[in-house]
């Protein structure tokens, strides 16, 4: 007998069913960078660093009135139970991607003509949603190294598990569930800029799901808020 | 969504002097400076740092951050590359400085029968002015002023360029505090570049990076007054027990 996810309205981890996991988030974790973050919900471990604006190499990349973001995420071999093959997967390449074009909407490229931003996600730990810790970490990064920026990018996923409507997708939910929906909000003009989903769902669900998400990337929101604050106030 | 609103009334109605603010923070109405944009009218900070009002011009300055080259500032920089009739030169920045032969000396220079080396050579630290810089970010250095010299010896530490103006201070006074206690030459470039040459150099950098570290927090003039006496006392400490 298959063991059920949501008993009594409550997930695996003891969770209800529109609850975050806990989350704890830094700002300026590593030494080396211009930027950087710690981003951790529940089991899943994300460290973002911020490298520039700098010159650009190999200089054909180099755009003349705008700089470029550059994104790599990357998930370390021991983050996942079974050995993670390391190096760039097709995987990784896809999330590299829609997490730049997630972050881009709110930064200000135009501020350095031909530099580049490059971002360096690495995911220590994973227990599903890793591609929106990814992006809530490289948020907090940018801004901790002073890139100019109109907002904070939050994300979060929502699933559909056992046919219930869940914030948050953890552990099995993520693979004995049946809809995984991690998207990234922009809450200054909400608006979605990542909405990947696996699964189906009706047009009715996905309005609740979109409802759901976006109050979850809110409560992300503030803690990214938080964590930038406390650098600078420990006092 | 509520918690929002209530930030949105108090900071358009008294924004307290020197503000810690994050992207996309509501700041009020008036003209934006730097630090911050404007949508529909108001004025959102851009960057974190802290925001200040000046009458109706509304900035925020800035906590970390690159340098990015501005007309009239005076950098230090390293020459990375002798051309046929300029140098190029390392202004700690993503786009380098071009200090052409007639702006970096005053002799007649015959260029077919002259090493510019003798001049400036490779790695040689400069102490130069910009001049220009185009909307394509191309850097024009100039030797021409006072201040403008090649710095010889000594030791360079970089700090965050967001933290020049109080590594300076108001008018000057906070390295010239730190020249009156160490007794160093100091020069400090906008590009977040600081040169120190003198026998208690350890001193003065102490004292450089104890700012960048607590330039946010209040009272630090007095802060950093305490540390160079202290460091003082200690040296002296040591020395008599010796």
């Amino acid at each position: 007998m298959e063991q059920k996810l949501i008993v009594d309205g409550k997930r695996l981890d003891g969770r209800a069913l529109d609850q975050l996991r806990p989350i704890e988030a830094r700002a300026g974790v590593l030494k080396n960078a211009n930027g950087s973050a710690y981003f951790r919900i529940g089991k899943t471990i994300a460290v973002a660093g911020i490298f520039g604006p700098r010159e650009v190499h190999p200089k054909h990349m180099e755009e003349a009135e705008t700089a470029i973001l550059r994104c790599k995420y990357n998930m370390a071999s021991f983050s996942t139970t079974e050995r993670n093959r390391p190096g760039p997967s097709r995987r990784s390449k896809e999330i590299s991607k829609v997490m730049r074009e997630a972050l881009m909407p709110v930064l200000f490229l135009e501020n350095f003509p031909k530099s580049a931003i490059d971002l360096h996600v690495e995911i220590l730990q994973a227990d599903a949603s890793t591609r929106c810790a990814a992006i809530n970490a490289a948020s907090i990064a940018l801004a901790d190294a002073g890139i100019p920026m109109r907002d904070l990018i939050a994300s979060c996923s929502v699933g559909i598990v056992e046919g219930h409507i869940v914030l948050d997708v953890a552990g099995k939910e993520d693979t004995e569930g049946d809809v995984d929906l991690p998207i990234a909000y922009y809450p200054k003009r909400d608006l979605i800029t990542l909405l990947q989903m696996d699964g189906m769902v009706t047009k009715e669900q996905l309005k609740q799901l979109l409802e759901l998400a976006k109050k979850g990337a809110m409560k992300i929101y503030e803690i990214q808020r938080q964590a930038l604050k406390s650098k600078y106030m420990e006092e | 969504m509520i918690l929002l609103n209530s930030r949105e009334i108090i900071g358009g109605l008294n924004m307290a002097e020197r503000e810690l603010v994050i992207p996309g923070d509501l700041l009020g109405e008036g003209i934006a400076g730097s630090g911050t944009y404007m949508e529909n009218g108001k004025i959102y900070a851009s960057v974190l740092g802290l925001a200040e009002r000046k009458d109706k011009l509304i900035f925020v300055i800035p906590l970390n951050g690159i340098y990015s080259p501005k007309t009239g500032d005076g950098v230090i920089g390293k020459i990375e590359d002798v051309a046929f009739s300029h140098w190029i030169v390392n202004i700690n920045s993503p786009y380098f400085g071009v200090l052409p032969l007639n702006e970096a000396v005053t002799d007649f220079v015959d260029l077919t029968k002259t090493d510019l080396t003798k001049y400036f050579n490779y790695d040689d630290i400069i102490f130069a002015k910009i001049s220009n810089v185009t909307k394509t970010k191309s850097v024009q250095l100039t030797m021409k002023d006072r201040k403008c010299r090649k710095l010889y010896g000594g030791r360079l530490i970089k700090i965050t360029p967001a933290k020049v103006p109080r590594v300076i201070g108001k008018g000057g006074s906070m390295v010239e505090m730190i020249k009156k206690y160490t007794g160093c030459q100091i020069v400090v470039g906008q590009n977040g570049i600081v040169w120190i040459k003198g026998e208690k150099e350890d001193l003065a950098i102490e004292a450089i990076q104890c700012i960048e570290e607590k330039s946010h927090t209040t009272g630090l003039t007095d802060k950093i007054k305490e540390m160079l006496e202290n460091g003082e006392g200690d040296k002296n400490g040591t020395k008599a027990n010796s």
